[in-house]
């Protein structure tokens, strides 16, 4: 950089979220993402502050996530955090951070209760919650003339909250539901359980969980013969899925919130500096959120100084914020409400947006026992 | 129940029971030979499903990955990497603390077993996620009513058995067979009969762990998924398959294995909630222990290995 600048103060934001573990994959996604915008941000000559990126992994495990939450919010360098994919981690993190006083801005995981199971001024939300995701889910798959349904969920606060979300919208819109099954999230065997959803003979398997066992449920269902149709939720939206599950992924759908990084009204600009940048991963489903939520935070601090009270209150306030994710508007659980939820289906090894499929198209018909 | 569905449980629990039984033969024979319990076991099974991988890898790379052929390629080549290992944990942690508090032991295989673990999450490319497993074996499929069976299902319990089988006769039919049974009875007496002791240990953590990485490559071609967690598990209920079935006695393994198979597949049709199949089939392992401690084949009526 030619020309003497003065030396800018450093700022330090933290970025959370699972980078080793069954869900790696959406958080060394998101990481970059939180990282791109760092890195462009320390690119602006008007930026007042140089930013500092402290990436922390919470393993998707809500111990790791508490121990690693405590680190950043002790650190009193530490300004804000971008922080957390998954739910569970999430529910146990945010009394460390309402105790230290610590801004957060989620950047991926979707239980309704993160935001407003409490009244923590510090905890807010750029992706929507999965009840718009369920609601969506279930009118839409009723839409298509599908009838019975079996639910298999992880035992997680994640898998239990899809399950309840799902059920709900599912009655309202005249769908039944003929079993559900709690799983073990490191389950390996699905076999019983889906013998007995055999005996069920429903029209589609609904599952609340993650990409891990969402492949495993999905390659056992072959195995046993099961025609029904596959229908999961945003935590298989990833290509951690379609890689695990090879050809046996097409006609899977599932539910997200926002719009595909490629459709967004600052995606393409965004998908260019990614790919300018060289990272090794891709950035995954939730990767524009986080992208969103570090600018937020950075735009935060350059408006009210590094100071942590300052910015929750500045946070508090975002009204009608345009990101690459749409306008952002934190109602007074700071929870933004993403109206917009796409709808997938898996086509030629790819998460296609249905719309444009060839399913909706009608040249390929979903499984239809 | 539908004739049909109630064959599909049991066929399950089959499958399921001869991966367990491989499992539980390896802890078995370790504890055979030298009383010690090698923790790592199922991280040597996930190993060898990881290696078999690795392979196929290369393979494809040669355009030469179908059939049954690459399948038992596959299987060797994880077997013979596994069996190395398996020597080498051996000769290099289990042997020199023969005199050590059979806790030192424990611990140690349990931090080895760890080490794998992380080491194929962060080196294997893409480690972290579950990774498909190639469909290697015929998936023809025969139907009677809900009945489904597939030609690979039948192949994979025609391997393990046949697998737990030459480990039988092994044992009870060659010189090596005769100096592991001897090591398993009085490894003092039997060094003076000039038995070599250490040869004799090395070559029986080979053969369980080339075991462990059959009973790996057959759970991947099962489920045509792995992932590096897979062998937590697998090394719990492989360990109390052969504690239930009494440890050391190869029998014993055997039975355990498939008692645990059953145990689950009978929890998951009686409880609506599935995620309690683990825990019913535990309670009763407990319950089998306090009722019988030395397992069910007792040593006293057992022969060691």
């Amino acid at each position: 950089m030619a020309g003497a600048a003065p030396a800018k103060q450093t700022v330090r934001i933290a970025f959370i979220g699972p980078l080793t573990g069954g869900v790696a994959a959406n958080g060394l996604g998101g990481r970059n993402s939180a990282d791109l915008a760092v890195r462009l941000r320390n690119a602006e000559p008007g930026a007042k502050y140089r930013y500092e990126l402290l990436v922390l992994d919470d393993e998707c495990k809500p111990n790791i996530g508490v121990q690693v939450a405590t680190k950043a919010a002790a650190d009193r360098k530490v300004i804000a955090a971008v922080a957390h994919y998954c739910s569970t981690v999430a529910m146990g993190t945010v009394d460390v951070y309402h105790r230290f006083g610590l801004p957060v801005v989620v950047w991926g995981a979707v239980l309704p209760d993160i935001t407003y199971k409490n009244d923590f001024d510090e905890v807010h939300r750029v992706n929507g919650t999965m009840i718009n995701q369920n609601e969506v889910a279930a009118q839409f798959m009723t839409g298509l003339k599908y009838r019975r349904w079996a639910l298999i969920h992880d035992t997680t606060d994640y898998g239990k909250g899809h399950n309840r979300y799902f059920s709900e919208a599912l009655r309202k819109h005249g769908g039944q539901i003929l079993g559900t099954f709690p799983v073990g999230a490191d389950q390996q065997d699905f076999n019983a359980e889906l013998t007995k959803i055999k005996e069920l003979r429903p029209e589609v398997i609904y599952f609340g969980g993650l990409t891990p066992i969402g492949v495993r449920i999905r390659s056992q269902m072959d195995r046993l013969g099961i025609k029904a149709a596959f229908q999961g939720t945003s935590g298989i939206v990833s290509d951690a899925f379609i890689e695990g599950l090879g050809p046996l992924a097409e006609g899977t759908l599932a539910f997200r919130e926002g719009a595909p990084a490629e459709k967004l009204p600052g995606g393409k600009v965004f998908l260019e500096q990614y790919a300018r940048h060289n990272y090794g991963e891709p950035p995954e489903a939730y990767g524009p959120f986080a992208f969103a939520a570090a600018n937020l935070i950075m735009d935060a601090i350059e408006k009210v100084g590094p100071d942590r009270r300052k910015v929750v209150k500045e946070l508090n306030a975002t009204r009608d914020r345009d990101s690459i994710v749409g306008k952002i508007t934190f109602d007074d659980h700071g929870q933004n409400s993403v109206p917009l939820i796409t709808k997938f289906v898996v086509q030629d090894g790819r998460w296609a947006v249905w719309e444009d499929s060839e399913y909706a198209k009608g040249r390929r018909k979903l499984p239809r026992p | 129940m539908d004739l049909g569905f109630a064959g599909q449980y049991v066929l399950n629990g089959v499958v399921l029971g001869v991966i367990y039984a491989m499992v539980a033969v390896g802890f078995t024979l370790f504890f055979g030979v030298l009383d010690v319990i090698k923790f790592s076991h199922g991280d040597v099974v996930m190993a060898g499903a990881f290696t078999a991988l690795a392979v196929f890898g290369g393979l494809q790379a040669m355009d030469a990955g179908h059939g049954v052929m690459a399948a038992m390629l596959l299987a060797l080549s994880a077997m013979a990497a596994m069996a190395l290992l398996g020597a080498a944990v051996a000769k290099f942690l289990i042997i020199p603390l023969k005199r050590a508090p059979s806790l030192n032991t424990l611990l140690i295989t349990l931090m080895f077993g760890l080490a794998l673990r992380e080491a194929v999450r962060l080196f294997y490319p893409g480690g972290s996620n579950p990774k498909p497993f190639p469909r290697l074996l015929p998936t023809e499929a025969l139907t009677w009513g809900n009945f489904t069976l597939r030609l690979d299902s039948v192949l994979l319990v025609g391997i393990g058995v046949g697998a737990i089988v030459a480990v039988h006769w092994l044992i009870r039919r060659t010189r090596l067979g005769l100096a592991i049974r001897a090591v398993a009875q009085d490894a003092e007496t039997a060094q003076v009969m000039g038995i070599d002791f250490e040869r004799v240990v090395v070559l029986t953590f080979a053969l369980g762990s080339a075991l462990a990485a059959l009973a790996g490559v057959a759970n991947g071609l099962y489920y045509n998924e792995v992932n590096f967690s897979m062998g937590l598990l697998l090394g719990v209920i492989g360990f109390s398959a052969a504690v239930v079935g009494g440890l050391g006695s190869l029998y014993g393994a055997i039975i355990g294995g498939f008692l645990f198979a059953a145990l689950q597949t009978v929890g998951a049709i009686w409880f609506s909630v599935p995620a309690y199949k683990d825990v019913f089939a535990f309670a009763c392992i407990i319950a089998l222990m306090a009722w019988k401690p030395t397992g069910l084949i007792a040593e006293r009526s057992a022969e060691r290995v």
